[in-house]
């Protein structure tokens, strides 16, 4: 007990850290976004001075913004993303997240506790433990990365329409938001959470999940992209405010479906 | 109307003609970015060439170009069917004939005097990168929604291998392009009917 007061206290330290970087980076990140989206507006139309930097971005966000109605519209609640054989696995798994290897945040498995909040009946906290004592299934899925590669793993969990179900979600809610360890966040549309496939991921290969891919708990839709796919997930909140996402914020389509 | 007062290129082949050479260049350039974050190949496209600038600029590019890739070639193959151009221009066409014309080409013994005549060489050219433009769509429907659509996936080889078809279907783009641009530098009139439609 003794040594989990300073283990909690380095990880903020570092979240505060974390977070003044990201402050910091986040104009340079838009500035570069900008300007580069105008490099390329501009060689191309050249001479069209009514086109610059941003409305060219405003532009490009707002067709984003269309992508995201367009897939909502061809997303099937019930069809399924195709299986695969265990022995399809993609060995080793590759590892992937905004920060490299040598960061990846180990989390402590007896203080770990996911909140859940928002437009949800029952609010308390879960332990790992009680997360692990309901009903869990597998799935041998296909991981595809917005980079383009994709990896065949096998995840297992909680089928989170179930979980939904168990806390009282109001399903008629807009988005189900997701706050991480590694001050990731991303949100989901409802259609999406409710989706068969859709699991509160608890282990990898039969094995609990270890950190490099989320532990303790990762959400893990094979109907979507890898960076819509939330690692060390500490707190789950349902709401009909949106609540935009890491990558999102800065340029990533939002619906970010597979 | 005789033939002669008729443009030679119709307005609305002209006005998709352009249209589509800008979505051509958009979604090739953007593309090559995309590409770039995860290279299928041992190489990757330089910087200066590429749009977006970073992963996210490059896919909101091809993801915004797209719709107009898709719909002005939507309306260019309606128009080419619904008058009647696809089968006046393109047909007949015979593996014998592309054979003697790309001869006389190489022998510079193919002429163009008449615009309005394509040659089998240009036939089979045009067609073929009709029917590219189609399968970089649809491979590209795979990559952007490989669940949504199940049979297309299926058609395609799956995700991995509609990435393979699309990039293959994109460099016979890119070689088209190329051998139209050498073309329409060797015989520039082209150039000016493909503008003013005479």
């Amino acid at each position: 007990m003794i040594r989990k007061s300073p283990a909690l206290l380095a990880i903020d330290g570092d979240a505060v850290v974390k977070e003044a970087l990201r402050r910091i980076e986040q104009p340079s990140r838009r500035m570069f976004l900008q300007r580069s989206l105008t490099l390329g507006g501009l060689s191309l139309l050249t001479g069209c001075a009514i086109v610059d930097d941003e409305s060219v971005e405003h532009a490009l966000m707002k067709v984003s913004r269309f992508n995201d109605k367009v897939q909502a519209w061809l997303f099937d609640p019930r069809r399924l993303a195709p299986t695969y054989p265990e022995s399809m696995i993609t060995r080793p798994f590759p590892f992937n997240a905004y920060y490299g290897e040598d960061e990846i945040r180990e989390i402590d498995a007896d203080s770990y506790r996911l909140e859940v909040t928002g437009m949800v009946a029952d609010r308390h906290a879960w332990s790992l433990a009680e997360l692990r004592a309901l009903p869990q299934v597998d799935q041998v899925t296909r991981h595809i990365c917005v980079e383009g590669w994709s990896a065949i793993g096998k995840w297992g969990g909680v089928a989170f329409s179930g979980f939904l179900a168990r806390v009282g979600a109001d399903t008629g809610a807009k988005y189900v938001g997701f706050k991480c360890a590694d001050d990731y966040y991303t949100s989901i549309d409802m259609a999406t959470a409710l989706h068969p496939q859709t699991l509160l991921t608890l282990s990898y290969n039969g094995r609990p999940l270890p950190p490099k891919y989320g532990f303790p708990m990762k959400l893990r839709m094979p109907t979507k992209l890898g960076y819509k796919n939330p690692k060390h997930i500490q707190a789950i909140f349902v709401t009909n405010t949106y609540p935009g996402g890491y990558w999102e914020d800065q340029g990533y389509n939002w619906f970010g479906g597979s | 109307m005789t033939d002669a007062i008729l443009p030679i290129h119709p307005v609305w082949l002209r006005v998709t003609h352009w249209l589509n050479a800008l979505a051509v260049v958009l979604m090739t350039m953007s593309g090559w970015r995309i590409y770039n974050a995860s290279p299928l190949f041992d190489f990757k496209f330089g910087k200066a060439i590429t749009l977006g600038g970073w992963l996210g600029g490059a896919i909101q590019w091809h993801f915004a170009a797209m719709w107009l890739l898709a719909a002005n070639g939507l309306v260019y193959l309606l128009c080419n069917a619904g008058t009647g151009r696809i089968v006046r221009k393109f047909f007949p066409l015979s593996p014998r004939a592309i054979v003697a014309d790309l001869r006389a080409a190489f022998r510079g013994r193919l002429t163009h005097a008449d615009l309005r005549q394509y040659n089998a060489v240009q036939r089979a050219a045009y067609l073929f990168v009709m029917v590219d433009a189609v399968l970089l769509v649809l491979s590209g429907l795979v990559l952007w929604k490989s669940v949504q659509f199940p049979l297309l996936r299926e058609l395609l080889g799956g995700y991995e291998t509609a990435r393979r078809v699309h990039f293959f279907a994109m460099a016979a783009m890119v070689a088209f392009v190329m051998v139209h641009l050498a073309m329409v530098a060797l015989v520039p009139r082209t150039l000016l009917t493909m503008i003013r439609g005479r």
